[in-house]
């Protein structure tokens, strides 16, 4: 007999949140041992359902996540069981049902990680768009329900169900491999992967409706580290997702409008996460094979060193910012690098660097170039930058603050 | 394993800078080097190169008669300039030889699956 305390006070948020938590495994677990996505996401969602109704009553079983995968595991098993049965009924011949050698699903949970990891590649496959990556990503790895992902996209539930639906029979039609790429395929698959996890995180950070997705891209990110803890590119991702997410809470007013960097409340920074970031920061300097994202981490980790703009190691972070040039040789690292020189050379050095860009598509690009002239005392000239800025800036808090100069209004 | 169309697109009036002679025999070095190693590795289903879409004749069913036109199906830019069909373990390894069949003819090649496959 259970005693009725906790165990029985189970909530559907809690149940929710280790589900939450575990379905990225099981479905992964699943795929792997019936190849097929959809019976895979269906076992392991009834499997929940089943979690739902039994929990609350019967306390959380000692290992949720093997008890989501067992179930879900037993569920397919019956479904493949009905339909082979269904098949044969329907034929009245007698066909080959899936024997019961075929259908035992190894249960070694060593395994499992490895699971994850395919599942990761196989979301994040360059044959699959972007948005397709991002959505397979968040549903099958996440374990959000397809209207979590449809609102945080900004887009209505059957369209986002049709996206998934669509890249999952591409995956399948086409076989898109469920495996983890060899060693030397591996820079050019990681890429979409980690662009993915980014992307989600960015995602969260420009969305009010939806800012869980910053913690659950952090999450992710925590996931991959877990499954490739050799890879320095994962681990400066990691980095940089934390030292952003310190600065999250003071980057933003209470109405939603921009806080600069230098504008910041620097004891509202978030010092446990500014701590786990630079541990993992040094971790990459050590290793030293420097990476886009290991860079632009060792960036933030120099400003979570500074107790104000002015007191920040410009010169460090203009160091850093050449070797990101070199390995990300994009204009918007090069526009931030300008920014950086404008620190320790001079606002018309800086100006310098920055007209020789062609960003006019990039609102930041006019927002840089307005403060750039305000500094030089070419008023008139920054005003009309800024409201090109503005025009371009895809949030209202952020036109707001821009049609103000780049200045708070408070 | 299953079949994929490896379809080689050209787009009319784009590159037609004739390839002078020695890049014509590197071009058709690289394919019949491909060539040879799709059938040497079993991957050769069948493949071929085109005549251009002026040589395109379309045959369809109208009002219950059959009707012959000239010209290609589409008014488009792009057109099949020629294909292969392969069979490959999955799309990881129909890429793989996609990868080397545009590197052989510098025109990008479209890969996609067979409805009949086993896998699918």
């Amino acid at each position: 007999m259970r005693e009725p305390g906790t165990a029985s006070k189970l909530e559907a948020a809690e149940i929710g949140r280790i589900f939450r938590e575990e379905s990225g495994r099981s479905v992964a677990a699943l795929i792997r041992a019936f190849g097929d996505i959809d019976l895979a996401e269906d076992s392991v969602q009834e499997a929940f359902a089943l979690a739902l109704r039994r929990w609350p009553s019967d306390g959380l079983p000692p290992n949720p996540g093997g008890w989501i995968t067992t179930t879900a595991r037993n569920r397919a098993i019956d479904r493949l069981r009905r339909e082979a049965r269904r098949r044969e009924l329907q034929s009245e011949t007698a066909v080959l049902s899936p024997d019961d050698h075929d259908l035992d699903v190894p249960e070694e949970v060593g395994r499992m990680e490895d699971d994850r990891l395919r599942l990761i590649f196989t979301c994040c496959h360059p044959a699959l768009s972007t948005e397709a990556q991002v959505a397979l990503t968040l549903r099958l790895l996440g374990g959000l329900s397809t209207e979590e992902v449809a609102r945080a996209f900004l887009v209505t539930e059957p369209a986002m169900a049709q996206r998934l639906a669509r890249a999952k029979r591409k995956i399948k039609a086409a076989r898109i491999p469920y495996r983890v790429p060899e060693a030397h395929e591996l820079p050019a698959r990681l890429r979409p992967v980690l662009a993915v996890v980014y992307l989600v995180y960015n995602a969260g950070l420009t969305s009010v409706s939806e800012p869980g997705l910053c913690s659950e891209a952090i999450r992710l990110a925590r996931i991959l580290t877990t499954l490739m803890p050799d890879e320095p590119e994962v681990a400066g991702l990691l980095a940089l997702l934390l030292l952003t997410e310190s600065r999250r809470a003071s980057r933003t007013r209470p109405d939603g409008s921009l806080v600069l960097l230098g504008e910041q409340d620097r004891r509202r920074w978030d010092r446990a996460l500014i701590d786990e970031g630079q541990t993992i920061v040094r971790r990459c300097l050590r290793r030293n094979q420097p990476g886009a994202y290991q860079l632009q981490a060792a960036i933030n980790a120099v400003h979570a060193d500074a107790a104000s703009i002015q007191q920040t190691d410009w010169s460090q972070i203009v160091a850093l910012y050449d070797q990101l040039l070199t390995c990300a040789p994009t204009p918007v690292v090069a526009l931030n690098r300008a920014v950086a020189i404008g620190e320790v050379h001079g606002a018309a050095a800086a100006l310098a660097l920055v007209e020789e860009l062609q960003l006019s598509d990039y609102h930041p690009f006019h927002a840089t170039r307005a403060d750039l002239l305000r500094r030089l005392g070419r008023e008139s000239e920054a005003a009309v930058a800024y409201e090109r800025a503005a025009a371009m800036a895809p949030t209202e808090a952020e036109r707001d603050f821009l049609r103000l100069g780049g200045r708070a209004s408070r | 394993m299953t079949q994929y169309l490896l379809a080689l697109h050209n787009i009319a009036g784009e590159a037609v800078e004739p390839m002078s002679d020695e890049e014509m025999k590197h071009s058709w070095a690289q394919v019949s080097a491909l060539n040879e190693e799709l059938q040497s590795s079993g991957a050769w289903v069948f493949g071929g190169a085109l005549h251009g879409p002026d040589t395109a004749t379309v045959v369809k069913v109208s009002d219950g008669e059959v009707m012959t036109t000239d010209g290609p199906f589409a008014e488009s830019k792009e057109h099949l300039g020629g294909f292969y069909v392969i069979e490959a373990e999955d799309l990881d390894a129909a890429l793989a030889w996609a990868s080397k069949a545009t590197a052989a003819v510098g025109k990008p090649i479209e890969v996609r699956p067979f409805r009949d496959g086993r896998g699918a």
